[in-house]
């Protein structure tokens, strides 16, 4: 134009255009480049990560039964919107056998965002969960008149055998310190609680899979993201075969019903257990799925602590049973000889009381076959005076010491730190410093400790030790970690016992005498070679304790067996029987002895016991 | 020789301008098919869906746009005032043909297909403007003479904005100032929009943060304590009005006093006693100021009056005259209020989008954000969402280039045309233009309050394509026959 006295004022408004365009492009610089955090918001608006759980190991025993497995249940779930008109609610209850009050209120729950932060009316809502296929039966089959009604499967642990409910143990919800410890575990994930399923967690519980979703703003499911380039595969769990014979266990559940005990078995040279029982127990089912945690409460409560697995965790004084290790280590550190004689005068001997009839003076092995407390009193005696007392009792508390390490090494006093039993208590045998405290360093003497010499007093050992302690005398020296896993890579953890191998044949040869011509007799199986010790364990607050440790056959020894039963009596009258029988159905394959079976297994020691 | 110039349009015609506008609407139509995508879609002209009628508007307005060029440059200037009365009749019976959509009441719908008028009345309305301001003897010199195109401006927009409850389409009129400023308006008129933009935005954000002692909104504040130095100044210096100054000062302090005595036993509103005290004190400098010939001390009286006057003014404004969901837009932009799931969903989710798409972006089609949904309006007034998340940094930058190219050629256009009223037009279609990508774009990028205009030929709708198309080929009609003109 001429003479356009505005002319330049195009620029200006080209100007604004520019710096409109500026300014956008500095903001989207700021929000495309440098804000980091949109990503991650755009990926949580739309992005679901649907978790595939994988199946969990199976639990199998030593000859292949299944012993663990997973049953399917199954969760009805519902979307809000779809329930149009036209839908029986009364059809719906009678379906699921609930009464409408009960609809309504999960109704409610569900659609109540304090309960349930997840909710939206475009996604599937759980309704009932944890149903039996008997539940939903009905359901199943009228599904399509209930629009927006879904049937979900889900597994839960199921049992073969009402048994080894502690070897085995439970699978629950997580809790918030599994979620702080293991990155894999998100809340409400299921996982070993106890037992065998906490131990071998990692190995059974496999490897969860995820199928990466796209859903809409309604939370609908639109399909797989980038065409399942991030979705992996679930990995099934590995399945685990445990050492024990579930025949033999359920054999030294039955004998132990009635009564508070347990009983353990192993076999001598690869260190793997039979049998691991303990009662009162209960059937591992109960503690599955919507009423685990109610029953959990019940036995948590129940006065005779059935949570508890008295195989592993209760402690005892061993009684006559450690007059076994006694008398091993008497012979080792050279107190004593096969042939050495000590008398006994009977129930009237001093200082320790003897509580049989025999003979006197008596060798090593008749003293073991009679139980003679004098003889292990007197052996005792003499191993810790053999250098006298020395300097400040230095001589007499350096015996005492050797004498603790060799007793320490059949695996007592500590709990086995290389197996795979989780809950285990270590016993203890107490050490110089202990009676240091009591009496001072000066102030104690063989005789003080004079109950020691018969496994009473300080001494507490667990039912497993025990049998560990009885195969290590079967493999004449060494012994091998109890185990679960019957996994090769177990048997590497063996220990040596500071015992030399000849030491063993007089103390074996009085076990057998145990069950020829001892406390022990009136149970034992000629033709299969019984060796054993009777224990009854004097016992503060009621009823001595029944103990007997054995193995068979002597000359091949293919199980070692510990049984323990609180508050019955006379070892030989109760332990021995049972421990005899489970050696004889796993030698034989059968129990004979079926008055026996039935009499020991239908006798009620004690009234509180729960059979569950 | 006339003849052959009408011959010879496609000669004439300016082509960049055109392929610009055939990018930009293919681009477009693209990210609505993007925007709107489904899993189950297959085919980007299946009229079932958005991008198959959006396709069929494209090809309606490219029929357009030859029948526009193929009309004789002169018919519009005939037809300009006849035109411009028609479309009022039309806006104002819109409201009663129309059926409420969302709250507006613009919409015609005419068998399948739905027609606003107001995105028609843009081009008419620029004609008439031009025509009016192009005639021979109009010259634009005071502020009288632009009385009669604020009116041809202002009667539709206040149809729209007041019968048909469009404040969007209305507001695009403002586009207009550019207009006027350069054809001679101050440019005073500019600043004091962009100053009295900024003063709302003061005194809305800052008028609601509670001050110690209740001293009122911050402008009021400021005149106090302006009247106060001011005071202080005089007091300082031993003037002979010191002890006038000193009356000033100490009234402040005085009154507050008493307010804060009175206050222990009655609740005093210290609100308004804040703005009496300003007005009593800035009439009694005025006064002061006049008498002893201290003219500075009158202006400061002046201004001090006016700050109050017009921060009162936006407060009533902002509480009485906008609707409640307007002045929650701008409550969450300014940042005073957070509410994701209201009404700062939209520009929340718009901010993910386009963020979530980093330099490159997602690819085409692979958009989560507008694909699933979360972002509203996403292939309307929010399009922009999918260029950002789908394409990227770069792929927004190239948009907005190719825009500014396209409204720079448009000044270009406007800037050689010989007669003053197609330049007007001119600068009209890119004002409106720049206009709309200024709002859009600041809208979804969450620097603006969020206000429902399209992105010209990106958002959906064949009513803006069809206006959008109208007005540029109008001016590309126009623009071929400029050496018909003689100088």
């Amino acid at each position: 134009m001429i003479n356009d006295r505005y002319y330049r004022r195009r620029y200006v408004i080209s100007g604004i255009a520019i710096g409109v365009v500026l300014v956008y492009v500095i903001r989207l610089f700021f929000l495309q480049i440098i804000d980091q955090s949109t990503k991650d918001q755009a990926d949580n608006n739309a992005l679901v990560k649907q978790i595939i759980y994988p199946s969990r190991g199976l639990m199998y025993d030593r000859n292949g039964e299944l012993l663990v497995f997973n049953q399917p249940i199954y969760e009805v779930t519902m979307v809000m919107r779809e329930m149009k008109s036209g839908w029986d609610t009364a059809a719906f209850c009678k379906c699921l056998q609930i009464s409408r009050a009960e609809f309504d209120e999960r109704i409610a729950d569900i659609k109540d965002r304090r309960k349930n932060r997840g909710y939206s009316r475009w996604t599937p809502q759980v309704f009932m969960s944890q149903l039996k296929k008997e539940d939903i039966a009905t359901l199943q089959e009228e599904l399509f008149l209930f629009p927006g009604v879904q049937i979900q499967k889900r597994t839960l642990r199921d049992y073969t055998y009402n048994a080894a409910a502690h070897v085995l143990g439970s699978v629950g919800e997580v809790n918030q310190s599994d979620l702080d410890r293991d990155a894999y575990y998100t809340r409400g994930d299921y996982s070993g609680r106890d037992g065998l399923e906490r131990t071998y967690e990692k190995q059974l519980r496999g490897e969860k899979g995820v199928e990466v979703l796209m859903r809409d703003v309604r939370g609908r499911i639109q399909g797989s993201y980038q065409d399942g380039e991030l979705d992996r595969t679930a990995v099934a769990g590995t399945d685990l075969y445990l050492t024990l014979d579930i025949q033999l266990q359920l054999l030294a559940e039955e004998l132990l019903s009635g009564k508070i005990g347990s009983a353990v078995a192993i076999e001598p040279k690869t260190g793997e257990i039979l049998a691991l029982a303990s009662n009162p127990a209960w059937n591992p089912k109960v503690l599955v799925g919507k009423e685990r945690s109610k029953n959990y409460n019940t036995l948590l409560k129940d006065p005779t602590k059935p949570l508890m697995n008295r195989a592993t965790q209760a402690m005892y004084p061993p009684g006559s049973t450690f007059k076994t290790i006694q008398s091993l280590v008497c012979l080792e550190q050279g107190a004593i000889t096969p042939n050495t004689l000590y008398p006994c005068s009977g129930p009237g001997s001093t200082p320790i009381k003897c509580t049989h009839h025999h003979g006197s003076p008596v060798a090593l092995d008749r003293a073991i076959e009679q139980s003679c407390n004098p003889y292990f009193w007197c052996a005792f005696r003499d191993l810790l005076q053999k250098d006298g007392y020395g300097k400040d009792n230095a001589d007499f508390r350096h015996r005492y010491e050797l004498w603790r390490e060799a007793v320490m090494s059949f695996g007592l006093g500590q709990k086995f730190t290389d197996t795979d039993l989780n809950e285990q208590s270590g016993g203890s045998i107490p050490s110089t410093k202990l009676f240091d405290k009591f009496y001072g360093k000066t102030g104690w003497k063989a005789i003080t400790i004079r109950s020691l010499s018969i496994g009473q007093g300080e001494i507490l050992v667990t039912p497993l030790q025990l049998a560990n302690q009885a195969a290590a005398i079967a493999n004449e020296g060494y012994y091998i970690s109890p185990h679960l896993n019957k996994n090769d890579s177990m048997r590497i953890h063996r220990h040596n016992l500071s015992i030399k191998k000849q030491h063993f044949e007089v103390v074996k040869e009085g076990m057998h005498r145990v069950m020829v011509y001892g406390t022990g007799r009136h149970y034992a199986v000629d033709t299969l070679h019984m060796a054993g010790k009777t224990g009854t364990v004097q016992n503060p607050h009621g009823r001595d304790h029944a103990i007997f440790i054995g193995f068979a056959p002597v000359e091949d020894p293919q199980i070692a067996v510990a049984v323990v039963v609180e508050n019955a009596g006379f070892g030989a009258t109760w332990a021995c029987p049972i421990a005899s029988m489970m050696i004889e159905q796993y030698l034989t394959g059968q129990v004979k002895r079926k008055d026996l079976r039935k009499r020991i297994g239908e006798s009620v020691l004690n009234a509180g016991v729960k059979k569950w | 020789m006339r003849a052959s110039r009408s011959g010879n349009i496609w000669q004439y015609v300016d082509w960049p301008t055109i392929g610009m506008f055939l990018g930009l609407v293919f681009f477009g139509w693209l990210n609505i098919y993007g925007a709107s995508y489904t899993f189950d879609q297959t085919s980007i002209v299946d009229f079932s869906n958005r991008a198959g009628k959006q396709f069929a508007w494209i090809m309606g307005s490219l029929g357009m746009g030859i029948v526009l060029l193929l009309i004789d440059y002169k018919t519009y200037d005939v037809l300009t005032y006849i035109a411009y009365g028609l479309m009022l009749l039309l806006l104002l019976a819109t409201p009663f043909l129309a059926h409420d959509i969302k709250g507006s009441m613009s919409w015609i719908s005419l068998g399948p297909v739905s027609l606003q008028p107001a995105e028609f009345a843009k081009c008419i309305v620029a004609l008439a403007v031009a025509k009016y301001m192009g005639q021979y003897d109009y010259k634009l010199r005071t502020w009288r003479d632009l009385i009669v195109p604020f009116a041809l401006i202002g009667v539709p927009a206040l149809i729209i904005m007041i019968l048909q409850k469009e404040t969007g389409s209305a507001l695009v009129f403002a586009a207009f100032l550019l207009v006027f400023y350069r054809q001679g308006m101050s440019g005073y008129v500019l600043w004091c929009g962009v100053a009295a933009v900024a003063l709302f935005i003061l005194s809305i954000r800052f008028g609601a943060v509670p001050l110690p002692l209740g001293t009122g909104s911050v402008g009021v504040l400021c005149c106090m304590l302006l009247l106060i130095g001011i005071a202080i100044y005089f007091i300082c210096k031993e003037h002979p009005i010191r002890w006038q100054m000193l009356i000033l000062a100490g009234s402040v302090v005085l009154i507050y006093g008493i307010g804060l005595l009175v206050n222990i036993w009655w609740t005093v509103s210290f609100d308004w006693l804040s703005i009496g005290i300003v007005v009593l004190l800035s009439l009694y400098a005025a006064v002061v100021g006049l008498y002893f010939r201290r003219y500075p001390l009158l202006w400061v009286a002046v201004f001090s009056l006016f700050c109050v006057g017009y921060t009162q003014a936006c407060d009533f404004v902002f509480t009485r005259v906008l609707q409640p969901h307007q002045r929650i837009r701008i409550e969450v932009l300014l940042g005073m209020k957070e509410d994701p799931a209201g009404a700062g969903y939209n520009v929340n989710q718009a901010r993910i989008a386009i963020g979530s798409g980093r330099f490159l972006g997602k690819g085409y089609l692979n958009g989560t954000q507008t694909k699933l949904q979360f972002v509203p309006e996403q292939d309307t007034d929010f399009i922009f969402c999918t260029v950002g998340e789908e394409w990227g940094f770069v792929g927004s930058l190239g948009v907005l280039i190719l825009y500014l190219f396209f409204i720079l050629r448009l000044v270009e256009i406007a800037e050689r045309q010989r007669n003053i009223s197609t330049q007007i037009y001119a600068y009209a279609v890119a004002s409106i233009f720049l206009f709309h990508l200024t709002i859009n774009v600041g809208m979804v990028l969450g620097v603006l309050p969020v206000i429902g205009i399209p992105l010209p030929f990106f958002s959906y709708g064949g009513s803006s394509l069809w206006g959008f198309t109208m007005l540029l080929f109008v001016l590309l009609r126009l623009d071929a026959a400029r050496m018909e003109q003689l100088r």
